[in-house]
């Protein structure tokens, strides 16, 4: 694990250091660019004028404490930025999961069981549109229809600018709201909350539906099953307590790399719902070239999936004991 | 997949005059739709289980007999058709919902299964599974039920239960398996076991366990047993009562005694003929000849005249219905008229003339 983050602190650091951009047009106003005194500050400043691998090395030296560098646009903390972005992205993720699992899971039951009806045949649509439309359409589209034709849900953005925000305890705007018993700010973020998520949602409710039903299918077809029919549990219980369970494991691998695929993958979905999230903040700092910004997003981003394949890898021992130690 | 079960044929032969058996069943058919194609794989299964008694069905694989049983608990896939009277204690099965089926099957009538391997729920305790049989037919609470798997493990000779109550199917040996599908299986004292092919997965030395633990079970617990087996051995050791059955029908039903020691069908002979003899040593075991029809191409007339060395004219025309011959049944048009019976005669009679299958 320790060499995976220093692995990924690298290549991170590296892919800056050969892109073609100049930071400098980031930091110094075009006008100047042709004064050389300028030019040549500017670069003492951000220490541009050092040598790569004594850059790399004040990097990681900075980064053990803690310290992700400085924004060359914001000109705040780096790790500042991202604390203060990131709960907006875990948010609209973990509805998105939410909202994902929960379909992909019921539709690939349902597909499973009724095997070749129209509810599979629906289920495989439904699979195929969510995992094929690009976001960017899908979201618009969406948006257009409930927030503009039907006027049922908000248009973009995380909140009403309008209401005033309780204390950010979590950062999750919901549960904070709730914390703070502000109901009128808890409706409206979930009403924003709703249409990215289930946009975001929709991607992945594709890939878990189709595999859960390809492993239903297996499941079900194995002896334990008619065994639970043979003792006279219902239908349901067969389904879901004796098969669905044993289609947890490849279930849970595909729920967390989808997870940790959305923190750093929701750019789209948050450019176009204009969504405060880390995705957004990507985005700006790739079109600067705020390089200790790009650097950091892509470090947390990798984070994001080391610890998610963990939580995985933690939660299989509860899913399946035939991996538990004795 | 609850089984759709289509219209009872009334009628059953068994009326209330004599003791009603435990288990009755006539005339059961099971036919299967796939893509437009539609075959039988049970044409006609007659089969009487009496309380306490173990009755052996014997048959290749894909002869009917495991379907037929599966039929009969409303156990098959969506696409069967059963068609027949499948009476229990006196109560018509064929017809129920699956409602009504759910409250007997693990209650009054269990059944088990081949591979002790893949019948046990790999993510779920050994104890849990016996205790959610125990919950889903007797209201006791979470700690009576795991109590009573403890008990239930105990019965079927499995050491130290407390401890092994609490471990997954993996845990188990193959034979420790089978003993707590044993276990689930009575768990709620049923009048009735199918057992299908039981020890066929098994060591060979562990069959023999497995066989006197359901033995033991069948006679402390007066269980009626059914005993599905292609293993005449573990028939001829155990059963009260053999129906051997070929291609989806029973074509021969008599004692354990009477079958082997004269066998009045054909196949039967054959099947006999086939079980290897420590006494005589020959050079070949002796096989019946040509291989069992495929389902929906079955030969006209007599489905096991092809393999018969017995033939003649009107078998290949007249399918020959089960008939009564002095309290045993068999369904072949020279039941009564075949040459006495000595395996070892039958064997070289056929050796002899070369009709051994290479």
């Amino acid at each position: 694990m320790p060499f995976l983050v220093l692995g990924i602190v690298t290549i991170a650091f590296l892919i800056t250091t050969v892109t073609k951009g100049d930071p400098l047009t980031a930091i110094v106003a075009e006008q100047q660019m042709s004064n050389p005194e300028v030019v040549a500050a500017a670069k003492a400043r951000w220490g541009l004028d050092r040598p790569l691998p004594e850059r790399y090395m004040i990097y990681l030296s900075n980064l053990l404490s803690g310290d992700l560098g400085t924004s060359f646009i914001t000109k705040r903390n780096v790790g500042t930025d991202i604390l203060y972005r990131l709960p907006a992205t875990l948010e609209l993720v973990f509805a998105a999961m939410i909202f994902g699992t929960t379909l992909g899971i019921v539709l690939g039951v349902l597909a499973a069981y009724f095997r070749n009806s129209l509810i599979d045949h629906g289920a495989r649509l439904f699979a195929l549109f969510g995992s094929s439309l690009p976001v960017f359409w899908s979201g618009l589209g969406l948006l257009f229809i409930f927030s503009v034709m039907l006027n049922w849900l908000p248009g973009p953005g995380r909140v009403d600018a309008r209401l005033a925000l309780p204390p950010g305890i979590t950062g999750f705007l919901t549960i904070d709201s709730l914390l703070a018993g502000d109901w009128t700010v808890f409706k409206d973020a979930l009403w924003h909350l709703l249409l990215p998520a289930f946009v975001l949602g929709w991607t992945v409710s594709g890939t878990i539906s189709r595999l859960v039903r390809a492993n239903m299918l297996d499941v079900m077809s194995r002896e334990f099953v008619l065994t639970a029919r043979a003792k006279g549990a219902s239908e349901f219980r067969v389904v879901i307590v004796h098969a669905l369970r044993n289609t947890m494991v490849p279930t849970l691998t595909v729920i967390g790399y989808s997870f940790a695929y959305l923190i750093t993958g929701a750019v789209l979905t948050e450019t176009i719902f204009s969504w405060p999230g880390m995705g957004s903040y990507a985005v700006e700092a790739a079109r600067a070239l705020d390089f200790p910004a790009i650097i950091g997003v892509t470090i947390v981003g990798g984070l994001a999936f080391l610890v998610t394949n963990l939580i995985t890898d933690i939660l299989y021992v509860v899913a399946n004991p035939r991996v538990r130690l004795s | 997949m609850s089984a759709q079960i289509s219209s009872a044929r009334p009628g059953a032969i068994n009326s209330a005059s004599d003791r009603e058996p435990l288990l009755s069943i006539r005339g059961l058919r099971v036919g299967f739709r796939r893509a437009g194609d539609q075959f039988e794989a049970v044409r006609g299964i007659d089969l009487d289980v009496a309380k306490g008694e173990v009755v052996g069905i014997v048959g290749e694989s894909g002869s009917g007999k495991t379907v037929g049983m599966l039929a009969a608990l409303g156990l098959t896939s969506k696409n069967a058709v059963v068609t027949g009277s499948v009476r229990f204690n006196g109560d018509e099965l064929v017809g129920k919902s699956s409602r009504e089926m759910r409250k007997i099957r693990g209650a009054r009538i269990a059944m088990i299964f081949q591979d002790p391997l893949s019948s046990l729920n790999p993510v779920m305790t050994v104890g849990a599974q016996i205790a959610e049989a125990v919950r889903l037919h007797q209201r006791v609470t979470r700690k009576q039920a795991m109590a009573r798997a403890v008990e239930l493990l105990h019965l079927v000779a499995i050491p130290q239960p407390e401890r092994r109550v609490n471990q997954y199917p993996h845990e188990f040996s193959g034979g420790m398996r089978q003993r707590a599908v044993i276990a689930m299986a009575v768990a709620n004292d049923p009048d009735l076991l199918i057992a299908d092919e039981p020890t066929t997965a098994l060591d060979v030395t562990v069959q023999a366990q497995i066989l006197s633990v359901l033995r033991s079970l069948q006679e402390r617990l007066g269980l009626g047993l059914v005993l599905i087996t292609h293993d005449l051995g573990v028939v001829a050791g155990h059963a009260d009562r053999v129906a051997v059955v070929y291609s989806g029908r029973v074509v021969e039903q008599a004692g354990v005694s009477e079958l082997f020691a004269d066998p009045r069908h054909p196949y039967t002979r054959g099947l006999i003929a086939s079980i290897p003899n420590l006494e005589e040593s020959r050079e070949r075991l002796f096989s019946i000849d040509g291989s069992p029809p495929a389902l929906g191409r079955l030969p006209g007339g007599c489905a096991f005249h092809p393999r018969c060395i017995y033939a003649e004219a009107r078998c290949r025309t007249e399918d020959p219905p089960l008939h009564d011959i002095g309290g045993r049944f068999s369904a072949c048009h020279l039941a009564t008229t075949l040459p006495p019976f000595h395996s070892a005669s039958l064997a070289a009679a056929s050796l002899d003339s070369g009709s051994v299958a290479p």
